[in-house]
């Protein structure tokens, strides 16, 4: 596939991830800043994420799984997850995370384990979508073509 | 970038206003490793030179090595090994950085604790580019700010020779000062401060520019300080005479001055409690210098815990030196003592209260073994001195105190003792020997959290010895206050002996207007012969001596201690009390705690002990940073609550003391509204700090009691 082309389905890509609500203007604005002077920003701070909420989630499943659970802990942990998702555009996943921490503080098990669920999907969902298109950025880029910023 | 970064780093004075702000070095404080990163990146693409750390206590570490390494501090609020407004504290005192809060919540009322705690902005995640690129203005103002205040104290200085003139003024600035925020509060205060001299003026221009090293006020220099202002005399103690009393190579004017201002908040934030205090040591039959020792460590304690000792995160004031300190207060106590006296405190007020305060003043002396003691003490003779010297109201409070003849009781609340955290964490054991006792320490272990240093200071009031529900075994500090039960005296005195603690978070409440009638008093009596930490009880609790005022000082720190022992056995009057209390408490003192403790007083005053102290500690939190921060004081929602809260203040401890209602009269009087509020409040919070204000329970007193009578015995 020829440059161009592979521009504009990254582009498409973009958009539709942004409509979809999966990412958000954050995540948008993170892709303006990337340029000469740090060109995997945005790749770094995205795999840290990613490490980062992993760890999360098996922290969560964890504390759920206990005799008694600790609801503190567990909104503690979701607390996190909801700020770095905040911080990286992963706008349905922070929403998720919201909805998440009201079952904390209602101490409903069940909500919590619902919602556990929830989380990891839409963070699955997120993390194939990101990895998809950085895919892409990498194949323009191997093609010789720069990444467009999405305006 | 890295040329001008290196240039910024390097030189002072001709800093390049053209470049800045790029290279403007900040530390980046959170614990969220992906946010961290981001952040990091962010500020990079601002051209600021970066260092980032996830823990808040190496962020501490760092800037006490060099605190001229850093312009600015960016840090989060929840953070896992301390929290972000503990360290906003800390940093604000200690160095004198400018702070920028950066939070997922977008509550109104943590942004407001931000703003109390001193906090130049507040960012919301995720923090976006444009944000950064203006974050550099805080800097900018902060040099122009403490560059003309020095500038305009210098003018002053040549027309009036310092003495306490200035200090007056710029207490009441302070306390006028609600709003302020920390900056525009030291900036009037430099202007007040007479001290200053024509150096500043030089310093201060070049301090825009440049880092002069700052001095840390470790415990041991500010003990010599403290020891120094004792020396002097509050009304006296000029930067100059002091550093030449303190005999330091190296400590400048300034930096003296400096230090100066920021002690004279904090006492005026204990002050509250302190004038308890000292009313209650007054009315107990004063003698006990110690005890006004006891108030004065609270205020050091906390003071210094501020300053700078960074102890005060929770882990628990031990770091304070303790022993050193008590030397230093008993000057001070006596100081303090001094002034209560006059007020004509109880003196008379029963004989028992003179036994107990007999007993009381011998506790003193036991030296602190732990850091404890001292910062309780000087926490509360702090606010005792503050008390004196700030309200003459709070002297006559202290006739007020009267009521105490009835055996109001005072709360032993062990104020201040920056240890008390120690005693908190350790909580429970207000003995030192550490028996836990739940009562008392209750608030403090969490204390930590919203105050930071302050809070810390709380620790545990000491039981309250309430006389009415000291009956515990007898020995329940109350009976020592008041009412002829002295045979509590001896478990008072135990319990004093943990108490001590409570204060810290007292903060001045100046604007009492409290009578003090809620004395807090530390039933540290005994103690002394008993262990290492009798000071702990001091924390007098106001006892609310007279109903009429009700404007206890509830040293807030005290309270917040004293409450927890107190909670027991003051449930009853506590609630009422609380309710100023917590008023007070909200205000002042940790947000968090206090806040806390405020809702635990109104609700069920089983366990308001906790809540009790959460809410006097509130109040005291709040006063202090009010206070500190010149801020407002009232936490959000707790706004009425503020107001009364000096009022309430010494409610608190005045539940506890005095159960009898007396106190609550005044009480009720004055908080009545607040007392809404503080219910409100108290009940919102959720604070494990149990305050005493239940005078009721005197079961609980009694275990309380008894647990320390049983640890005092082993």
């Amino acid at each position: 596939m020829e440059v161009g082309q592979l521009q504009r389905r990254l582009v498409d890509y973009t958009k539709s991830l942004l409509t979809e609500g999966i990412l958000d203007d954050q995540f948008s604005q993170l892709q303006k800043l990337q340029d000469e002077s740090d060109p995997g920003f945005l790749v770094e701070v995205v795999s840290l994420f990613f490490e980062d909420s992993e760890k999360l989630l098996n922290d969560i499943t964890g504390a759920l799984d206990q005799q008694s659970v600790d609801f503190k802990t567990v909104d503690g942990y979701v607390h996190q997850l909801k700020g770095s998702s905040a911080s990286v555009g992963a706008l349905r996943l922070k929403n998720a995370c919201v909805a998440f921490r009201s079952f904390c503080e209602e101490q409903s098990l069940e909500g919590c384990l619902r919602s556990l669920q929830e989380v990891k999907q839409e963070y699955y969902n997120v993390k194939n979508k990101v990895e998809t298109l950085f895919k892409m950025e990498k194949q323009i880029v191997a093609a010789g073509g720069s990444v467009p910023k999405t305006e | 970038m890295t040329v001008e970064n290196q240039r910024a780093g390097v030189v002072v004075e001709d800093m390049d206003q053209d470049r800045f702000p790029a290279g403007m070095r900040v530390l980046a404080v959170d614990d969220n490793p992906t946010c961290l990163k981001l952040l990091d990146t962010l500020l990079r693409k601002c051209q600021y030179q970066v260092t980032t750390t996830n823990q808040a206590v190496m962020a501490l570490k760092m800037l006490r090595e060099n605190r001229n390494k850093f312009d600015l501090v960016i840090s989060d609020v929840n953070m896992p090994d301390m929290d972000g407004f503990k360290l906003l504290e800390l940093l604000g005192l200690e160095m004198d950085l400018p702070v920028i809060m950066l939070s997922g919540h977008s509550d109104t009322e943590l942004v407001m604790k931000g703003v109390t705690h001193g906090a130049c902005d507040y960012l919301l995640k995720p923090v976006r580019i444009e944000e950064l690129k203006n974050i550099w203005q805080h800097v900018i103002r902060r040099k122009k700010f403490d560059s003309k205040v020095q500038n305009n104290s210098l003018n002053e200085d040549k027309a009036c020779h310092g003495a306490g003139d200035s200090r007056l003024g710029v207490i009441s600035t302070l306390s006028a000062d609600q709003d302020g925020k920390l900056c525009r509060k030291r900036k009037e205060q430099n202007e007040d401060e007479e001290e200053d001299d024509e150096e500043n003026e030089h310093e201060n221009e070049d301090a825009s520019n440049q880092k002069k090293p700052r001095v840390v006020w470790s415990v041991e220099l500010h003990r010599k300080f403290v020891a120094a202002v004792n020396q002097l005399g509050f009304e006296k103690a000029v930067p100059k005479k002091i550093l030449d009393l303190m005999n330091v190579e190296g400590l400048t004017r300034e930096n003296v001055a400096s230090h100066l201002q920021k002690y004279r908040l904090y006492l005026k934030r204990i002050n509250s409690v302190a004038a308890q205090q000292a009313s209650m040591v007054a009315a107990l039959g004063g003698a006990d210098s110690s005890y006004m020792r006891m108030g004065s460590l609270d205020g050091f304690g906390e003071f210094h815990s501020l300053a700078g000792s960074g102890r005060l995160s929770s882990s628990a004031l031990s770091s304070y030196t303790p022993g050193e300190m008590l030397g230093r207060l008993n000057s001070h106590a006596s100081l303090v003592l001094r002034g209560i006296t006059s007020s004509g405190l109880v003196q008379a007020s029963g004989q028992n209260l003179s036994s107990s305060i007999n007993t009381l003043g011998q506790i003193q002396p036991t030296p602190l073994p732990s850091n404890q003691s001292a910062s309780l003490f000087q926490g509360v003779l702090t606010s005792l001195e503050l008390t004196q010297l700030q309200q003459s109201k709070c002297t006559s409070s202290t006739g007020d105190f009267n009521p105490i003849k009835d055996s109001r009781g005072f709360t032993a609340v062990s104020n201040g003792f920056s240890d008390t955290r120690v005693t908190v964490g350790s909580s429970t054991s207000l003995l030192p020997g550490a028996s836990s006792h739940p009562l008392v320490l209750q608030g403090n272990p969490q204390l930590p959290d919203d105050r930071g240093a302050f809070v810390n200071q709380y620790s545990l009031g000491v039981a309250s010895l309430t006389p009415d529900t000291f009956d515990i075994g007898g020995g329940g500090c109350s009976n020592f206050l008041d009412h002829s039960n002295n045979e509590s005296w001896q478990s008072a005195i135990q319990l004093s002996r943990f108490s001590s603690n409570a204060v810290p978070l007292s903060e001045p409440f100046n604007h009492n207007q409290f009578p003090y009638n809620n004395f807090v008093i530390s039933s540290i009596g005994p103690c002394t012969t008993n262990g290492p930490i009798d000071f702990s009880s001091r924390s007098a609790i106001s006892a609310p001596l007279e109903d009429s005022r009700g404007d206890a000082h509830c040293q807030e720190g005290l309270m917040g201690n004293v409450v927890q022992d107190m909670n027991y056995t003051l449930k009853q009057r506590w609630e009422e009390h609380k309710q100023d209390c917590n008023q007070n408490l909200n205000h002042t003192v940790n947000t968090k705690n206090s806040v806390v403790s405020a809702n635990g007083i109104i609700s069920p005053l089983g366990r308001s002990l906790d809540q009790n102290n959460a809410i006097c500690c509130k109040s005291f939190d709040v006063s202090l940073i009010s206070q500190l921060h010149g801020g407002a004081l009232s936490i959000g929602p707790h706004g009425e609550v503020e107001k009364t809260a000096l009022d309430s203040k010494m409610m608190i401890n005045e539940n506890f003391l005095l159960e009898q209602t007396k106190s609550q009269d005044g009480f009720i009087q004055n908080n009545y509204d607040s007392l809404d509020d503080i219910v409100n409040t108290v009940t919102k919070q959720e604070h494990n700090q149990t305050m005493l204000s239940d005078v009721g329970n005197s079961d609980l007193m009694l275990t309380l009691l008894g647990l320390v009578y049983e640890t005092s015995d082993s």
